[in-house]
């Protein structure tokens, strides 16, 4: 009992370590990728590194109202991500749940008497209902039919980015019927800021904690164990383990639709207060980048999604102050992903050359 | 009213060809067993080349260009996806990602910050003889950039090619039983890279096609989604050449019905026609319109 719990302990230090390190050696390899790529285009390096830093941690205000604002809906559709991958659901539909669940939010938010918190609480549980309805149409397809979800989430992804711009022009529209947008909710149903940190609200608070949750729910939990098992061998885990792959998959695919979901009405009650089309900038996109940087750990999605978000607020900070185009960030996290999924293939080709029975990290596979 | 339905539809098909060159590359990687949804990164790259073909040797220099571009895109998911047998989804967001972030760069870096509006050369309409005068029909189908009639050769000599000849059985063999092919003395993987390329290039075509046959200049992110439409596209066109052009012009079409409403001054929730194809290729996989059968080895690695 002890020793179990000494390992236990143990097992989270070495995780940590492992985080700060990953950390370490990721924004090594960025800054380095950064200068190369300011070197090549000939642009001042010494003001774009200066910019860079000062405008995503270099000050109090940097870091909290442009880093970690951004890092929130990054953490939790980064979990979102992570979660189905690790299960083996290839779930390329945050984008559109992320849609779904800040259409609901808004709409409750409006409709809605501005009761306070309990209306808050309402508009966040709409999100994470239709979050999790829209990734059930993809689970339903799959479990139904067979359908890849990589292809039902894309034209689900469509459907739902047409229908936002079908609400905010239709149904949802602001009452002078001139903009393409929604009316703000109540400023009694807005997230409350956290006090001395700027623009930062209490949705990242519920944010960090959904990772704790999710990654204590891995290394602790049946329910954790069975995701696990199903994404890394599902004849094993159907036949050896008695679990039911088909159930688990379908219940990851709408838990992780629910959390991009509640990521799209966070951020509608915590930022932007309106629906609008353009509201959610590639997030659950860049929710996949910020997974795999992570390995897939909701504990370390903290991390990359930080490092993501203080990258993205540093390049505009950039193309200002240096004329360094921030399309570069992009540039520089693909080529993070790219580094990461050759890193793990050799390692796994490695491994499998000395005939140790190993998975490396698949989805689609 | 064939005022209205000429034109429309000759906007149909305007729309519909970038869509379906590079829907038809895509249905090439997808028979050999891949799915590469770096494709909206292939157009994009696609159309950055053709700026800078363009830029140097006119029409035909921005073509190459484009080929250029969407082969830069295709050779690295190969690289990683055949070669480093990394996963096929992955790689294809990251590259897609790589595209966005690359040519919205190198944009700015050689044509300024400011973004102004180069224009290209553009390859205008060519009114095929005989056949453009015919009413509705002509204006729709036989007024279009040369493009387009590469387009209508594509479609039944990929329809061939596939059906009809040795590789094309390879090709489909691959996409179905890639060990069984292997066993059969098919080489998997050398099959799959060229088909991952002959995808790059009719990618980067399209991207090539919005450029020099539609805007006339080149905008950052102008690929705006086309690359996952293709994908849908091949789906609602079941993995055949011949659907697939039918369901580019579905697309096409949709979109086309938007512009015609508000040519004719009538308000309606367009985004309703925009959602119907993806509805349609939902209801198309889960059988309600026939079944759409997919490759049995689709997506799934060697």
């Amino acid at each position: 009992m002890y020793t179990e719990r000494a390992r236990c302990a143990s097992s989270y230090w070495l995780t940590l370590l492992k985080s700060i390190l990953v950390v370490i050696a990721g924004s090594v390899a960025l800054i380095a990728l950064m200068l190369a790529l300011l070197l090549a285009g000939g642009y001042p390096v010494q003001t774009a590194l200066f910019a860079l830093w000062s405008g995503s941690v270099g000050s109090w205000y940097a870091l909290t109202s442009a880093t970690l604002v951004r890092a929130v809906p990054l953490m939790v559709t980064g979990c979102a991500v992570a979660v189905a991958f690790r299960a083996g659901v290839f779930n390329i539909g945050v984008e559109g749940q992320f849609l779904a669940g800040a259409a609901a939010g808004t709409a409750v938010a409006l409709a809605l008497p501005s009761g306070g918190v309990l209306t808050a609480l309402t508009a966040l549980g709409a999100g994470i209902v239709a979050g999790g309805l829209w990734a059930g149409i993809a689970a339903v397809l799959r479990a139904r039919f067979g359908i890849l979800e990589v292809i039902s989430t894309i034209m689900l992804n469509f459907v739902a980015l047409h229908a936002v711009s079908y609400l905010v022009r239709g149904p949802l529209q602001e009452p002078t019927h001139v903009y393409p947008q929604t009316s703000t909710i109540a400023e009694s149903i807005q997230l409350a800021r956290i006090p001395g940190a700027g623009r930062l609200h209490v949705g990242v608070l519920l944010a960090v904690a959904i990772l704790l949750a999710g990654g204590w729910m891995f290394r602790h939990t049946a329910a954790g164990f069975r995701l696990l098992a199903v994404g890394e061998n599902p004849a094993a885990a159907e036949s050896a383990g008695l679990i039911n792959v088909a159930r688990t998959t379908q219940r990851v695919f709408v838990a992780s639709g629910a959390l991009a979901g509640f990521a799209g009405a966070v951020e509608v009650l915590g930022v932007t207060y309106a629906l609008y089309e353009n509201i959610s900038p590639g997030y659950g996109f860049t929710a996949i980048a910020v997974a795999l940087l992570a390995g897939l750990d909701p504990w370390r999605v903290f991390f990359s999604a930080t490092l993501f978000a203080a990258l993205e607020a540093g390049a505009g900070a950039m193309q200002r102050d240096a004329n360094v185009p921030s399309a570069l960030v992009s540039v520089i996290e693909a080529l993070l992903i790219l580094a990461v999924i050759a890193a793990q293939t050799l390692r796994w080709r490695a491994r499998r050359s000395s005939a140790v029975v190993d998975t490396p990290l698949e989805v689609s596979r | 009213m064939s005022d209205v339905v000429g034109p429309f539809l000759a906007a149909a098909v305007r729309t519909a060809t970038p869509l379906a060159l590079a829907a038809l590359g895509e249905l090439l990687v997808e028979r050999a067993g891949l799915i590469n949804i770096g494709l909206e990164g292939a157009i994009l790259a696609g159309a950055f080349g053709s700026l800078l073909g363009a830029s140097a040797g006119g029409v035909m220099g921005g073509f190459a260009g484009a080929i250029a571009g969407g082969v830069v895109i295709a050779s690295l998911f190969a690289l990683f996806v055949v070669w480093l047998e990394a996963d096929q989804i992955i790689t294809g967001a990251a590259l897609t990602l790589l595209s966005v972030g690359a040519t919205g760069t190198l944009y700015r870096a050689v044509y300024g910050s400011t973004g102004a509006a180069l224009t290209t050369p553009t390859s205008a309409p060519y009114p095929i003889p005989v056949v453009s005068p015919i009413p509705v029909i002509g204006t729709a189908f036989f007024v279009q950039p040369p493009i387009t009639y590469v387009l209508y050769l594509l479609i039944p000599l990929i329809a061939w090619w596939i059906r009809g000849t040795h590789a094309g059985l390879a090709l489909r063999a691959i996409g179905e039983r890639p060990e069984a092919a292997e066993v059969a003395g098919v080489r998997v993987r050398r099959m799959r890279v060229v088909a991952v390329l002959a995808g790059g290039v009719l990618g980067g075509v399209a991207g090539g096609t919005l450029v020099l046959a539609q805007a006339g200049t080149f905008a950052e992110g102008m690929s705006a989604g086309r690359g996952f439409i293709a994908i849908a596209i091949v789906v609602l066109g079941r993995w055949n050449p011949l659907g697939v052009a039918l369901a580019a012009f579905v697309f096409g079409a949709a979109s086309a019905l938007q512009f015609a409403f508000q040519a004719m001054g009538w308000h309606a929730p367009y985004q309703l026609f925009l959602v119907v194809p993806y509805l349609l290729t939902l209801a198309g996989l889960a059988g309600a319109v026939g079944r759409a059968r997919p490759p049995a080895a689709l997506g799934k690695a060697l």
